[in-house]
């Protein structure tokens, strides 16, 4: 059984009279320690796909499996459940709480779980910020930090619940090529390492190049799934048939 | 996320934004301010009120003498009431403690060439401070062998003492009404204004004989009322009815005709009174309620663009599992925080505030002695009702907050 299994998976928005298909028919699997990537060009569904990977969204119609789990029919507290549980999250714009300590955010996904003292939660927090090279700036705000060290911290509170899945829509898309490359590296290391199993959309192909496995989306379709740079990076620039 | 997370999330949210969150606190704490200081100063009034009976003697019973239909015809010259009802009152009804006679007289007090106006001359019985539970500072009241004989002899209140005698020993001075002399004897102790604010001190008391007999000239036997006090305040009814049936029978009124006195006691003016407070107090808290109630609104409003403001904190917040209960909680227990604190500072800012109004109406009047009432139980009150106010108006907007979408919560910027 893999990780995450989709099939069939629709995602249709009601606009008007005409229904927009942002997810057709998505079937795949995911097993645990890969590292994939999504990529696309602007619009072709990788956003919807990444939120409804990451139980942030919900199928129109279709089936995901998650460690076994049915997702698609889960109430909206479940799903909350499960993200917090087996999910970290890393969004482009970082999405760190301002006026609030590097330490603090981290604490975040923590205050969400039972059974946990303060102490405990402060513990792992700056367990997590050494883990990302942020150990001497615990008690930094946000603003104090730059783009890649908030990244950092935002990886930090992504791993603070010791999720399977490591997810990122974009994570490098507002960060230079240095630091950007510094932040591929860290999350690498956490799949080769720590066998976590990474999913990241990327429109770079720098950054897609690490993944071991490539998935080319257009109009909502799985249009390519490949381990080759190559192949991958033909089938993204095919002008569609017209 | 237990309560006490909550709480400390709440906390650190509110000293985020400071000066909101002052703002919003301002509109609960004059709502519970006004509450408190217009529920207390309502009590204070009606403290006073039944204080006021109480000093007058709630177990005050007073006869008045009733001009009689005879025949169809009103004859209001004959005697009724007369100084042997009373005696008998005072020895017939067993829920009777005392009773006197009281005659009324008017003149001019004048000692040496001062002379002075007393709001009261009356003539009494020797039990009249046993009847009004009052006592002497100096000398002795009057005895029954000076209302046998008609001693010229009289008891002064604190005032007459201060206006006629200024620092001078009133004792064993005499004064002058209609040209009589009267020998003071004894000084009443100090009683202060009544609820009308009539000085009670400006008295002067003599045997109702010697009233009667040289003020008045008169041979008659006849009083103008009879002031008798019950055993207890609870006995007042029953010492009323006895005194009733006694009258009754002594001055045989055949049945069916109307009777020649009436039987008057306190407890029923002081009730309506105690209606009268209860309505202002009930004004008030309306008054005051309404403020809460701007209040409250104040709040919801605020929370709202505070929910609208941190929609991105809330989509983050959810992403990373929080449920909606969690962000329910979350924005409830902030406006709960909001009006408890705010709750906290009205309660005392009013209490402060009727202590205050009340020691300013016992300045500009002097002997009034307004009570102040330091309502415990009112504070409490307050208090759950502040927190009510934020359970009320921070539903709305925490339930708004936690039904938010995460993906569009996260897109807001
Ligand atoms: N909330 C929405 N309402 C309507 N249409 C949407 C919504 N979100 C996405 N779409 C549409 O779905 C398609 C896929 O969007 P998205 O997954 O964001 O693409 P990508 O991330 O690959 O750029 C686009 O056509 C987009 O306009
Ligand atoms: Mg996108």
């Amino acid at each position: 059984m893999a990780l995450i299994e989709l099939r069939e998976v629709q995602r249709v928005y009601e606009l008007g009279d005409h229904p927009v298909y942002a997810l057709r028919k998505v079937s795949l699997d995911i097993d645990r320690g890969e590292f994939v990537a999504l990529i696309g060009p602007s619009g072709s569904g990788k956003s919807t796909l990444m939120n409804t990977l990451g139980c942030l969204d919900r199928p129109s119609s279709g089936s995901y499996r998650l460690d076994g789990e049915e997702i698609a029919t889960m109430s909206r507290d479940e799903r909350a459940k499960i993200r917090n549980r087996q999910l970290g999250f890393v969004f482009q714009n970082f999405n760190l709480l301002n006026r609030t300590s590097a330490v603090e955010n981290v604490e975040l996904p923590l205050l969400y779980r039972r059974g946990l003292s303060s102490k405990e939660r402060r513990g792992i927090a700056v367990e997590m910020l050494r883990k990302v090279g942020l150990g001497d700036r615990l008690y930094h705000h946000s603003s104090q930090l730059s783009g890649g060290q908030q990244q950092r911290v935002a990886i930090a509170r992504a791993l603070a619940t010791s999720p399977s899945i490591l997810m990122g829509d974009e994570p490098t898309g507002n960060l230079d090529s240095k630091t950007s490359r510094e932040v591929i590296a860290l999350f690498r290391e956490l799949n080769e390492q720590q066998g976590i199993t990474v999913i990241l959309v990327t429109h770079d192909p720098t950054v897609a190049k690490n993944a071991n496995r490539m998935i080319v989306l257009r109009d909502g379709s799985v249009v390519a799934d490949t381990s080759d740079f190559q192949v991958a990076m033909r089938e993204l620039h095919q002008e569609p048939a017209e | 996320m237990t309560i006490w997370d909550t709480f400390r999330v709440a906390i650190r949210a509110l000293r985020k934004n400071k000066m909101r969150a002052g703002l919003t606190v301002l509109g609960v704490v004059i709502g519970i301010a006004a509450v408190t200081t217009m529920v207390s100063i309502g009590q204070s009034a009606s403290a006073l009120v039944q204080n006021q009976f109480m000093a007058l003697g709630t177990n005050v019973i007073v006869v008045f003498p009733e001009s009689q239909q005879r025949g169809g015809v009103r004859q209001s010259l004959t005697v009724t009431l007369t100084a042997a009802d009373s005696r008998e009152i005072a020895n017939q009804c067993d829920a009777v403690l005392a009773s006197t006679p009281l005659v009324g007289a008017q003149g001019q007090l004048i000692y040496g060439n001062t002379n002075w106006n007393a709001n009261e001359l009356s003539g009494v019985g020797a039990d009249y401070l046993l009847v009004r539970n009052w006592a002497m500072a100096a000398g002795d009241f009057f005895t029954e062998d000076d209302i046998k004989s008609g001693a010229k002899v009289c008891v002064i209140g604190h005032t007459v003492v201060t206006k006629l005698f200024q620092t001078a020993n009133p004792i064993d001075q005499v004064i002058r009404v209609k040209n009589v002399p009267f020998r003071v004897v004894g000084v009443l102790e100090k009683k202060g204004v009544d609820m009308v604010g009539n000085d009670r001190d400006n008295i002067v008391l003599m045997p109702y004989t010697t009233v009667r007999k040289r003020l008045q000239g008169s041979s008659f036997d006849n009083v103008n009322a009879i002031l008798v006090s019950a055993v207890s305040p609870t006995r007042m009814n029953e010492a009323t009815k006895q005194i009733d049936q006694l009258l009754f029978e002594r001055h045989r009124i055949e049945p069916g005709k109307s009777k020649d006195f009436r039987v008057q006691d306190t407890t029923e003016i002081a009730q309506t009174f105690g209606i009268v407070t209860g309505v202002l107090t009930l004004m008030l808290s309306a008054i005051a309620g309404i403020s809460l109630l701007v209040g409250g609104v104040g709040i919801m409003n605020i929370m709202l663009v505070s929910v609208t403001e941190r929609t991105k904190e809330i989509g983050i917040r959810m992403a990373i599992g929080a449920s909606g209960r969690d962000i329910l909680n979350q924005f409830l227990v902030e406006a709960i925080v909001l009006s408890l604190i705010g709750g906290a500072i009205g309660v005392t800012l009013g209490t402060t505030a009727s202590v205050g109004a009340t020691l300013l109406i016992n300045y500009f009047n002097p002997g009034q002695d307004w009570p102040i009432v330091i309502s415990v139980q009112a504070a409490v009150i307050a208090l759950l009702f502040a927190g009510g106010v934020g359970v009320f108006f921070g539903y709305y907007p925490a339930r708004r907050a936690s039904r938010m979408d995460p993906i569009e919560a996260l897109r807001y910027e």
